[in-house]
């Protein structure tokens, strides 16, 4: 049976340890995840903002999108070629494998920043500045934590890619949870391969739950309605004045 | 006070949207910006704080060039209320609030607490601090739109369209209560409305302002409905103006009759001992609640039974209010009542009518009788 032949090799205290076994491959995945969406972000989330500020470039946040379109693998194999006669060392190897993975976590990333700031009321961007914001606190206090919900949604999309697509890393030879499914299938030992994907995805969804975590701590309630109390305007305070009771019926909450 | 001076404003595509404007917002005054989409009523208002700068000509603010103050730094010291009231989304109502303050680098704690009293102000008590605009309706958020305006006490205010979003029911209350809430502040507001009835009733002196950005004519409210200047000013001020023009008219003493009453809970007998007349005013602790027609019920008076449409005006209150009484009531007798709410005594429509008659009206200026492109001063 290939499921339980799975589960052993998953369980076999064996194969997580040493340099081939599966908690080193697991760190260099979670490091090149980590370095390539820390990229990422600083590249997409400033330019992002800039474009919406400015209103220049959008024409960038299409162009990320149409770039998903080439293939990783093809991508990876061209960067591969060049970096081996132009840079020496280990980067010839992680650097193209890096940079396919920032091409591939950039456009969610932009949208997002680009989406997030657009999307930004204009009334209170009005209000801040007529407050006597300076152009930066209103960048800072205003646009920045309004637009959290589609940054946190673009991270997120940007980061499941990576943790997928990262797995290619392996045909550079420098490891990873891909070294699995190549490993396996050279070997003909399925379960490796299944195992190996099985531990992708979990890695997944376990950074995924990690950012939906943070997303909770970091986005205001006033945003996403939560831990917000539902009771409507109103009801509970017998002190209102008669006005506030006739429009209180109107919330929206 | 806030003074234009010939201030132009023509924007990089050609198009000027104020054409040498000058005008002046007396201090602890509400002068109104009104006028026609087109007509640089906003585009005046958001040069006061450099939210546009002019292209020509002054605006002083007590002697002070604005174009001389860093912008940031004058806007702190203006309250400005936006037409969709513009809240933080992220923040509570009570951060929202204590924004300027904040700015201007007042300790958390006490620009916390100022909020909370502005809220109070507004006619939102504590337990709306913590809520987010979210879970306000339009015109609670425009309401906290006010109090983040005043929450650093400026002495000047502009507002921009503040209560035009929201339905006529909850306009007419915020209106109402921005009236009280300056009278006890004597704030110098500037405010901006496309909406003539509100520029009437809110104004000290409303600016009408024409397409092409100039200043058509500059009056208080009961001298701009007696004498509009020209056509579009009268056209822009609408029909039926000389009734309207009865808001800002006191009623004389009206000859009042005494009105037979009954109070509420009254039998069916007692009604109709009452009267002689169809119909019969219930009343209770001497205050007007309605009509009934005492031939037409059969168990004692309730409130359920009342003919509600009628209208009741005060003795000194404005003649509209004597005559929408008279009109408006099933028996054509007007119901007046003291300051306290009590029973006076009725007036007919032509009782009224001929007070309207004798009643004076203002007088027109010299200068308005040519109409001339001037501006100046306010009428007295």
């Amino acid at each position: 049976m290939i499921l339980t032949d799975t589960w052993k090799w998953l369980v076999d205290g064996a194969n997580w340890s040493g340099t081939d076994g599966i908690l080193h491959r697991l760190e260099q995945h979670v490091i090149y995840t980590l370095i390539t969406l820390a990229i990422s972000c600083l590249i997409a989330l400033p330019l992002g903002s800039w474009i919406a500020h400015t209103g220049h470039g959008r024409w960038l946040v299409s162009l990320a999108n149409a770039v998903r379109a080439v293939p990783s693998l093809g991508l990876l194999c061209i960067l591969g070629i060049w970096a081996s006669s132009h840079i020496s060392g280990d980067l010839a190897l992680t650097g193209p494998s890096i940079a396919v993975l920032v091409v591939l976590a950039l456009p969610p990333l932009l949208a997002g920043a680009y989406a997030g700031v657009t999307e930004v009321d204009p009334a209170a961007r009005d209000a801040a500045k007529g407050m006597g914001m300076t152009g930066a606190q209103v960048f800072a206090k205003v646009e920045l934590p309004n637009s959290l919900p589609l940054v946190f949604s673009g991270l997120r999309s940007a980061s499941l890619q990576v943790i997928a697509t990262a797995t290619i890393a392996a045909f550079l030879g420098i490891g990873g949870l891909g070294r699995f499914l190549l490993d396996g299938q050279a070997s003909g030992e399925y379960q490796v391969m299944i195992g190996g994907s099985v531990l992708v995805a979990v890695l997944a969804l376990l950074v995924d739950l990690l950012f939906a975590l943070a997303q909770r701590y970091l986005v205001s309630p006033g945003l996403t309605g939560r831990r917000v109390r539902r009771h409507t305007a109103g009801t509970g305070t017998g002190n209102l004045d008669p006005a506030t009771n006739l429009d209180g019926e109107k919330a929206t909450a | 006070m806030i003074r234009f001076e010939q201030v132009v404003k023509t924007f990089p595509d050609g198009t000027t949207a104020v054409d040498h404007l000058s005008l002046e917002a007396p201090t602890g005054k509400i002068t109104v910006l009104v006028g026609p989409s087109g007509c640089g009523k906003t585009t005046s208002l958001r040069m006061i704080n450099r939210m546009i700068d002019p292209t020509g000509g002054r605006i002083l603010i007590d002697d002070q060039d604005v174009m001389d103050v860093d912008a940031p730094k004058l806007r702190r010291g203006i309250g400005y209320v936006i037409q969709h009231a513009g809240l933080f989304p992220h923040r509570t109502v009570a951060d929202n609030v204590a924004t300027v303050p904040l700015l201007l680098g007042t300790p958390k704690a006490e620009a916390k607490e100022r909020a909370h009293e502005v809220l109070e102000l507004v006619g939102l008590p504590g337990d709306f601090a913590d809520r987010y605009p979210a879970q306000l309706s339009g015109g609670q958020q425009q309401r906290v739109g006010v109090a983040r305006a005043l929450a650093a006490d400026p002495p000047v205010m502009l507002m921009d369209e503040p209560f035009s979003a929201v339905d006529p029911v909850v306009r007419d209350q915020l209106q109402d209560e921005f009236l009280r809430l300056q009278s006890e502040l004597g704030k110098t507001i500037v405010f901006v409305t496309h909406d003539i009835d509100e520029a009437i009733k809110l104004g000290d002196q409303v600016a009408v302002m024409r397409v092409g950005g100039k200043l058509a004519q500059l009056a208080e409210p009961a001298y701009l409905l007696a004498h509009p200047i020209d056509d579009f000013v009268s056209d822009f001020i609408g029909r039926d103006r000389g009734y309207r023009a009865l808001s800002f008219t006191e009623s004389p003493r009206l000859p009042l009759a005494p009105e037979p009453s009954v109070a509420l809970g009254a039998t069916v007998d007692e009604a109709r001992a009452a009267t002689g007349d169809d119909w019969l005013l219930v009343v209770a602790d001497g205050r007007p609640q309605g009509w009934i027609e005492p031939e037409r019920i059969t168990a004692p008076i309730e409130q359920g039974m009342l003919h509600r449409g009628g209208t009741v005006a005060t003795e000194h209150g404005p003649l509209r209010a004597a005559l929408d009484a008279a009109l408006s009531s099933p028996s054509r007798r007007g119901v007046i009542v003291d300051d306290d709410g009590k029973l006076l005594g009725t007036v007919r429509a032509h009782q009224v009518l001929s007070a309207i008659e004798r009643a004076d009206r203002p007088e027109v200026h010299e200068e308005d009788i040519a109409p001339t492109e001037s501006v100046g001063e306010a009428a007295p």
